[in-house]
């Protein structure tokens, strides 16, 4: 019979205790939160396991509740239950066309919110059957020692491409994360690091548990470039939420992905104040975030166009949230 | 591992020993014979492979047979009932919704899942609901035109 999956064994926790313990069985063990993406690299051999620790059964981490404190999303929400949520479609519209614009529906029916925000990073060198990879000596970020993105550089360049993370950061995300020492929160952007090859900052046999978001009153959007209109990675994403002031003054939190080896919540711009001119506010906007990002050859598109095609995505949607 | 699942597959009960790290797809097509589920890309970005899991559209190629243990499955050969084609089937047959063939499947049970939740949808949610499809012969007109027809013709 066929199978191009390694073997392994499958553990199903009931509890977050039972998957954190279930973690420790194997120092290989790995976690599967939906699976959509994990499956297809396993099939593609860069998946070493023994012991796979599937989370779909523990309940505690599916709930999705808004109340006075702000928005509780179980790591374990799906992205279609996200997608769906009267509370995320109310308040929160970036977080509601991020989960949107990830895949398709088959995919949104089982991938978690957990698991697009520890998606692995991707690259035109890493994303191959093994045979490619082996024909290319394997690269800096399994197996091989040499980055083909940047070979004069010391770490690997593969590209951060979830959507949601640049939507939960506008909004201030929290996250908590539960492992062998109990539980900490961090700030969403404080999970990742730029480097391709290692880009999550959890600790062995830790797991994200839930996100939690303040109250918000912004306008917020997302937009992303892709190749294919349906089931594709973002070439780029951007997020922005826009708080009002005075009456057309507006601040802007802007957070992008696809561009680097993590995403990006950027350092300003400074807000849109009274007596501004727009035109040249939101021309000074597209720089900032040009300069912001750096996109490099981990796609069949060019890494500039991908700068210009963030910056102008992040222009645009935040004039349309300016104006809508 | 090996363990024991319990399926209702196209309405009819299993229990079969499966291992964790077996496919839907590969469980369908191999030990099911349920042929009509389509190896495409292998990697869930074609959708000739969409089976109903529980009424709800799935790549089967990137879902574990094991994961759906309790689970109700649906492929193509559950569509018609005694000999006579479900509306899906036959509006695709009659506004040549199908050229090859090979992506008809998934594209029927991905629009089954749509028209069970949405009898009467608008192309807009057509093209949704279809987006995990891909069809590399006919374009999606005619694809969208026989959805649209079979949610017609529904009672």
């Amino acid at each position: 019979m066929s199978n191009a999956l390694p073997d392994f064994d499958l553990l199903r926790p009931q509890s977050v205790e039972e998957a954190v313990a279930a973690l420790q069985t194997s120092p290989s063990a790995r976690l599967c939160a939906g699976g959509t993406d994990l499956i297809v690299n396993m099939r593609h051999g860069l998946v070493e396991l023994e012991t796979l620790v599937d989370l779909g059964a523990v309940v505690a981490m599916k709930r999705l509740e808004a109340d006075a404190a702000g928005l509780h999303i179980g790591a374990g929400v799906t992205l279609r239950d996200l997608a769906e949520s009267e509370a995320v479609s109310e308040s929160y519209t970036a977080i509601r066309q991020a989960a949107l614009a990830v895949a398709g529906p088959g995919h949104r029916a089982v991938a978690t919110v957990g698991g697009n925000l520890c998606l692995e990073t991707r690259c035109l060198y890493y994303n191959q059957s093994h045979w490619w990879r082996k024909a290319n000596d394997f690269c800096l970020k399994y197996r091989g020692e040499t980055c083909h993105v940047a070979p004069t550089g010391n770490r690997c360049r593969a590209a951060f491409c979830g959507d949601l993370a640049p939507a939960l950061m506008v909004f201030g995300a929290k996250i908590e994360i539960a492992g062998p020492n109990g539980i900490r929160r961090i700030a969403l952007p404080d999970l990742y690091r730029e480097d391709g090859a290692d880009h999550l900052t959890l600790a062995a046999c830790e797991i994200i548990t839930a996100i939690h978001i303040a109250p918000s009153k912004a306008k917020s959007g997302y937009a992303k470039v892709r190749i294919r209109g349906a089931i594709d990675f973002p070439l780029a994403g951007v997020a922005i939420a826009c708080e009002r002031g005075s009456p057309s003054a507006r601040s802007f939190r802007i957070a992008v992905t696809g561009t680097n080896s993590c995403p990006l919540l950027l350092d300003g711009p400074a807000p849109l104040a009274d007596g501004d001119d727009p035109d040249a506010y939101f021309g000074a906007l597209n720089k900032l975030v040009q300069k912001a990002v750096s996109p490099q050859r981990t796609t069949t598109t060019g890494a500039h166009y991908r700068r210009l095609a963030v910056a102008a995505l992040a222009a645009r949607l935040a004039k349309e949230l300016v104006d809508g | 591992m090996k363990r024991i699942v319990s399926l209702v597959v196209n309405g009819q009960q299993f229990e079969d020993a499966v291992d964790d790290n077996m496919l839907l797809i590969d469980y369908l097509r191999e030990i099911r014979r349920l042929t009509g589920v389509k190896r495409g890309c292998d990697g869930g970005e074609c959708g000739a492979c969409t089976v109903l899991v529980d009424g709800r559209a799935r790549p089967s190629c990137i879902t574990f047979a094991s994961l759906c243990d309790g689970s109700a499955i649906e492929t193509i050969e559950g569509q018609a009932r005694n000999g006579r084609l479900s509306p899906l089937q036959r509006a695709f047959h009659e506004n040549l919704g199908a050229q090859c063939g090979f992506c008809t499947p998934g594209m029927i049970m991905a629009a089954e899942a749509l028209l069970r939740r949405t009898p009467d949808p608008d192309d807009d949610a057509i093209r949704a609901a279809l987006g995990g499809n891909l069809c590399r012969c006919t374009g999606y007109v005619k694809i969208i035109g026989s959805v649209r027809a079979a949610a017609a013709a529904s009672p």
